[in-house]
């Protein structure tokens, strides 16, 4: 009696469970597909991003010549007398992400290099956050910081101007350096340890091993991080909307104020030009540009270190 | 580059050898002393920002009403409550968005994803995506959330704008944490007869949060110090309500650049006292998350 009883008992959770198991079928797709719309997600932004901004660009162009846009060299689309020559906001993103480079090159592979090869791992553990909380701090303190403090510091012995491109640069600079320095600290740890000993067993001195061993060897890594800090310094804003000023111009004077083209592009969205005005359509033209070198410096970047990556695995 | 090597070293012996090994070891040791002041230099000139805000800021931010009222035309009076309520408002929202959808990627691209093309194309989409500049997320924004959607210059736009700026970089991280989880314990779970969900959820997950936690602060805390993407979405200058989801809205980054770009001196201060304000949310975040990875990584 309690025997059958068990069995019947025992039939019946056993289709149950095998129930279940058909509906976790169901639910288990449905949980892949819905991931799968997440993943997605990240797809549809660049199609947005491609989309809109080439849609609005499309309709610049229909007005504006690509001759004006890429042979002139006065940008004065706010004035009566319009020009649309690109020129002078690359000029001055050039020349700030140049100044920038100066700095967070140097200052990325000296942190890089001191972390990886002479920093106890104790120091290392310190020293290394809070190095990249340098490119945590909000970009609009850097801009702060440039205009209020560099700016005035630089002037009791340089002849600069309130807004010029060498604060805004300096500052952009000591903000990229973590993003130069980690990559390449990656880069420069995966070096294996035996070609270092090697080079320590014919009796190199240890500075001679990292320059001519260590940095050869994680040069692909070093050369990725160079482009895509170039690439972060040419899509900075804040910094040198604040620091640099607003004065289109081709020069190569970097105590001067200069625009670049973020600098502009964040100009002309805080204005008051109707939408679908020429004036308001510069914004996306700008973008377009702007979009077109970051994704093409990004993608010079991956593809450098992609290509040596696996080189010692 | 094993060849570039021996190649340099069979150049060199081409005069009488000396070793010279003192000369080159006081080399060393100088070129060491500049790689630690190229590392120092960063963080003198963190330290000295941080003196310069605190000295220009902290007399302003101490005076009557500065957290609690709404700004003043005047350098010296009123305060900056909407912008604070903005950008948590904005910090809130963008982990609410970012954060499940951004996992979810992860564990897409990690657990489910089969090795085809289009697989690819998201992850290289995704890595690209990470490098796009914060002023073409606004460009993305104010065409999809103000025009297309219709929600105008409003902090729903604004987040969900920092929302996609930040994906990137949870998606990336998240997806290191998830692939650092040993396949042992994936394998454990299944022998028990688990679906690959129920693996996902229960070992998976908790064993990567830790990591994933990292990925979240530092993506978030970039998405509350973002300035560019807010000016193009339209973010204003001036506010003298609490903002609401359906609002105009502001942030404290904007304020902070709309006090600089005053001419009037006593807005450097207003300035630098709503730096120190952005800077302590910043490092309150990250407080908690840092709390929140040793608890989750020690109940590991």
């Amino acid at each position: 009696m309690q025997n059958a009883n068990f069995s019947n008992e025992f039939n019946r959770e056993y289709r149950r469970s095998l129930e279940k198991a058909a509906s976790d079928d169901i639910q288990e797709k449905i949980i892949e597909t819905l991931l799968f719309c997440c993943a997605l997600i990240s797809v549809l932004t660049t199609f947005g991003i491609v989309f809109i901004i080439f849609r609005v660009t499309f309709d610049f162009f229909q007005e504006v010549s690509f001759a004006q846009f890429f042979l002139d060299t006065k940008w004065t689309p706010l004035f009566a007398e319009k020009h649309f020559g690109i020129w002078p906001l690359i000029n001055g993103t050039l020349m700030t992400t140049v100044i920038a480079m100066l700095v967070a090159i140097p200052l990325g592979l000296c942190s890089a290099i001191y972390l990886a090869e002479y920093a106890s791992p104790k120091v290392a553990a310190i020293l290394r956050p809070a190095v990249e909380l340098l490119g945590g701090v909000p970009t609009v303190v850097y801009g702060y910081f440039a205009l209020l403090f560099v700016t005035p510091v630089l002037r009791s012995f340089l002849p600069l101007e309130i807004f010029n491109a060498l604060s805004a640069g300096l500052m952009m600079g000591i903000m990229i350096s973590p993003t130069v320095g980690s990559i390449s600290l990656d880069a420069i740890q995966s070096v294996p340890r035996s070609l270092r000993e090697g080079a320590y067993a014919i009796g190199v001195t240890k500075l001679e091993t990292i320059f001519k061993v260590v940095l050869p060897a994680a040069l692909s890594g070093i050369a990725a991080s160079i482009i895509l800090g170039i690439s972060r310094a040419v899509g900075e804003t804040m910094t040198v909307l604040i620091a640099a000023g607003q004065e289109p111009r081709i020069s190569l004077n970097p105590f001067q104020s200069v625009e670049t083209m973020t600098a502009y592009m964040a100009q002309i969205s805080g204005g008051d030009s109707p939408r679908g005005s020429v004036n308001y359509n510069t914004l996306y033209a700008v973008g377009a540009v702007l979009f077109l070198i970051t994704l093409g410096l990004n993608i010079v970047s991956h593809w450098i270190s992609n290509r040596y990556k696996e080189k010692y695995d | 580059m094993s060849s570039s090597i021996s190649r340099n070293k069979s150049q060199e012996p081409q005069g009488e050898f000396s070793a010279n090994v003192e000369q080159r070891e006081t080399t060393g040791k100088i070129f060491e002393l500049i790689f630690l002041l190229g590392l120092s230099i960063g963080l003198v000139v963190l330290a000295v920002l941080v003196f310069d805000v605190f000295k220009d800021g902290l007399g302003r931010l101490l005076s009557p009403g500065f957290l609690t009222e709404t700004p003043s035309r005047f350098p010296d009076r009123g305060g900056i409550r909407p912008a604070i309520f903005g950008s948590m408002l904005l910090g809130g929202l963008v982990m609410l968005i970012s954060v499940p959808i951004g996992v979810g990627a992860a564990l897409y691209l990690e657990e489910y994803a089969p090795k085809a093309w289009w697989t690819d194309i998201i992850e290289i989409n995704v890595s690209n995506l990470a490098g796009v500049p914060s002023i073409v997320y606004g460009l993305l924004g104010l065409g999809v959330f103000n025009y297309l959607l219709n929600f105008g210059p409003a902090l729903l736009s604004g987040a969900l704008t920092l929302s996609l700026l930040s994906l990137p970089v949870i998606i990336v991280t998240a997806r290191e944490a998830i692939r650092a989880v040993p396949d042992s314990l994936r394998q454990a779970s299944y022998g028990l007869g688990t679906t690959k969900w129920q693996t996902v959820w229960n070992h998976v997950l908790p064993y990567a949060i830790p990591g994933i936690l990292t990925g979240v602060i530092i993506s978030v805390s970039r998405a509350i110090g973002d300035a560019a993407s807010l000016i193009v979405v339209g973010a204003v200058s001036f506010l003298t309500f609490n903002p609401g989801l359906f609002q105009r809205f502001m942030a404290l980054p904007i304020q902070i650049y709309t006090y600089i770009t005053r001419p009037e001196p006593g807005f450097a201060n207003a300035a630098a006292a709503s730096i120190i304000v952005l800077l302590l949310l910043i490092l309150v975040l990250n407080g908690t998350a840092i709390y929140l990875r040793q608890r989750f990584s020690t109940f590991k």
